[in-house]
């Protein structure tokens, strides 16, 4: 008995030492971003991990240097995120709605293309979507910048989204087609109420993107004014990291503190949403 | 009485909505007139040009004149403008002739009813049964020109300058025209030596990074998974929240971080090992060390999923399966490997299938960590840890050899379709979907 709880003990003590390891590793980099944040000086080196003293004037250059607009290019980023996930979201519902729901005859068809071209390497499109922008004048606007966003929602989310709306009973809509209710009707009355930890779920991973991706806000808009702040750093990582990496540390912090902030309210849906389209019996 | 009918097709054929309006539903005719309408005056200004563009690519290019002895520069054709709006055009055309299809089909239904004696719906009524039976396809409208528009035509495209010579330096608009070439863009990435070499190390490295990138962060979570969801050990929730960290962090910031940790002159790393006495790695300089170096970042950045996907299945076990295994005398090994190990697998492959053709189109694990660094003398453009996509973009932005990169892209698809497809099918919510409920 008494080599069997000495053996427990060991066990657990050896599964904490190695959590303990684990959770450092996981935490070190973000910790040590957010101290480079708060450090004086511009350099990359430093002696310790907490800096002797504190300072905020990297986040005041941030927002007041004429250098970097980056007051401007969060409120870029949030537009654009804001109107991207909407029409994203609907137009993906609108999706996979349709193809959960009716049983219409490109219906197989219609899931094997959406599969297949979700398949296709993003920037392979690059070229194609910068000349179509620039054959309708809307290179370096943000409206070029949200279709394309979009546009591509549903290709990403139908079959997720799909998986979760099978689950929701049929019977439901078989009951309120008795009352008398439109198809719309079902769809605004029955399905969106019941489908809300889906929408979330796809709403924040809409918003999100916009946040961090730098390869086609990059290719698309041309001035500083009209930058989003992926780009932004993505520019300032190229020209002043080694010169300036605390500031590059201001703005990474910047970035990430609302996204993690989601991503905490997020956190119980990220596993369904992982889980709905994948592992369906 | 088959008259009828026939004539309202024929009528329709002729011109859209006279069918319709022979039928005596005169706003549904008005509407296709309109559209037909609207759309010959498009044709008629546009679509000889687009046919002659797609076979042409142009005729002259720009180049100099002499007027009045001052030589003027003269606009000519640019090909890659004349492609796209070429294929603009003829998708528009796809989509009229469409709508031509749909317009003779209604036009004949509708004058089958006719003959029948029956009243034909009133407006009112035709929107009433479009929302009522034709709901779902109405609904696809407007998801579906998006798709058309900003992700078909693009891929149409890509994969029509696979077989032109657009490429840097001697076939660049608009100083230059573009041909087509037939598969030779294909031939010379598969065949010629110097393109050869490149395409299959980076295959080979790709291929050697997917599987290994997919291998470790899911065993690595599974890892994790069991060592928190083990019996015993507290605060579970907090250690979850903890090791999910590395996943909040947009990956844009956490690599970009990661370049600067592992950086071989200054990167807090280096000075670590420094100071217990070690020498430094050339984490991010050294062939062999960056591509164990993104190897290990990845790992860091993809376990925390594996983890959340994992605990989640780990949750659905059932209890008595443990308890059987334990009445028939199981050791904590044999348990993990008969009843765990299995039912992870099960129902977490499709999953895993996934993230391995992910991995494949892994861009910004490479491209934003070393990007594709250190150079490789030997390659055409790339670097030792470079991917295929991320060599594709390099070739795109900073080469401007398109017709090469199209063709990589389109080698890639055939991968990862293969892939995706093979999974898709095999997984039981395709295959008996409609047996859910």
């Amino acid at each position: 008995m008494s080599g069997r709880k000495i053996g427990n003990f060991v066990r657990l003590t050896a599964s904490y030492i190695v959590l303990i390891a684990l959770s450092i590793a996981a935490l070190y980099p973000a910790v040590w971003i957010l101290m480079a944040s708060f450090r004086p000086g511009k350099s990359l080196y430093s002696k310790t991990l907490i800096p002797e003293q504190f300072t905020l004037a990297h986040y005041t250059e941030l927002f007041t240097s004429p250098v970097y607009m980056f007051g401007t290019w969060y409120a870029n980023t949030f537009k654009i995120a804001l109107f991207s996930m909407l029409i994203g979201v609907v137009l993906t519902l609108l999706t996979s709605y349709a193809v959960s729901r009716f049983r219409f005859r490109a219906r197989k068809t219609a899931l094997s293309v959406v599969l297949i071209l979700g398949m296709f390497p993003g920037f392979m499109s690059m070229i194609a979507i910068y000349l179509l922008l620039k054959e309708f004048n809307l290179l370096d606007t943000h409206i070029a910048l949200i279709l394309v966003y979009a546009s591509g929602a549903p290709l990403m989310g139908t079959f997720i989204a799909k998986g979760y709306l099978d689950t929701i009973p049929r019977s439901l809509d078989e009951a309120a087609r008795i009352d008398g209710a439109s198809n719309f009707g079902i769809f605004t009355r029955v399905i969106l109420p019941l489908s809300r930890p889906m929408i979330t779920y796809m709403a924040l991973t809409q918003f999100v993107g916009p946040w961090v991706d730098f390869i086609f806000a990059r290719l698309i808009l041309r001035t500083k004014e009209n930058w989003t702040v992926a780009v932004g750093m993505w520019d300032m990582v190229n020209t002043i990291t080694n010169s300036n990496f605390t500031l590059f540390s201001a703005g990474a912090v910047m970035i990430s503190v609302p996204i993690m902030i989601l991503f905490a309210f997020l956190q119980r849906l990220l596993v369904d949403g992982l889980t709905a389209g994948a592992s369906k019996g | 009485m088959q008259r009828h009918r026939t004539r309202a097709a024929i009528l329709s054929t002729i011109f859209m909505g006279l069918g319709q309006i022979y039928n005596r539903q005169f706003i549904k005719g008005l509407i296709f007139l309109a559209i037909e309408a609207v759309s010959v005056y498009y044709f008629i200004g546009n679509l000889g040009r687009a046919i002659w563009g797609i076979t042409s690519l142009g005729d002259a290019a720009s180049h100099f004149e002499k007027v009045k002895g001052i030589s003027k520069l003269v606009p000519g054709d640019h090909s890659i403008y004349i492609l796209i709006q070429s294929l603009i055009t003829l998708l528009v055309l796809i989509v009229i002739l469409m709508a031509w299809y749909l317009n003779i089909k209604d036009a004949y239904k509708i004058g089958v009813e006719c003959e029948a004696g029956l009243q034909s719906n009133t407006f009112k009524q035709t929107i009433r049964y479009i929302l009522d039976y034709k709901f779902a396809q109405s609904f696809l409208i407007l998801p579906s020109i998006g798709i058309l528009f900003f992700t078909v035509m693009p891929i149409f495209f890509m994969i029509m300058l696979a077989f032109t010579n657009y490429a840097a330096p001697n076939h660049l608009p608009p100083a230059k025209l573009v041909d087509w070439v037939g598969f030779e863009t294909f031939r010379n990435l598969l065949v010629l030596k110097t393109w050869s070499h490149t395409f299959y190390g980076v295959l080979t490295w790709t291929i050697i990074w997917a599987v290994l990138s997919t291998v470790t962060t899911y065993f690595g979570g599974l890892l994790v998974a069991l060592l928190v969801s083990q019996r015993g050990i507290r605060f579970k929730g907090m250690w979850r929240v903890i090791l999910i960290v590395p996943y909040a962090v947009p990956q844009l910031i956490s690599l970009l971080l990661m370049r600067n940790l592992f950086n071989g002159q200054f990167g807090p790393i280096n000075q670590y090992l420094r100071y217990f006495g070690m020498g430094g790695l050339p984490w991010l300089t050294d062939p062999f060390w960056a591509k164990v170096t993104v190897i290990v970042v990845n790992m860091w950045v993809g376990i925390p999923v594996s983890m959340l996907l994992i605990m989640g299945v780990l949750t659905t076990i059932p209890r008595d399966m443990y308890e059987a295994a334990e009445v028939d005398g199981a050791t904590a090994y044999q348990k993990f490997r008969i009843v765990t190990l299995p039912m992870i697998l099960f129902s977490t492959a499709p999953t895993l299938i996934m993230q391995f053709a992910g991995n494949i189109n892994n861009f910004n694990a490479i491209f934003l960590l070393t990007g594709g660094n250190p150079v490789n003398g030997d390659y055409q453009y790339a670097g030792s840890t470079d991917l295929l996509v991320t060599w594709l973009y390099k070739l795109t932005l900073d080469q401007n050899k398109n017709n090469m990169a199209s063709a990589i892209g389109i080698i890639i698809f055939l991968i990862i379709a293969s892939f995706s497809l093979y999974n898709y099918r095999r997984t039981k919510s395709f295959k008996e979907e409609d047996m859910i409920q």
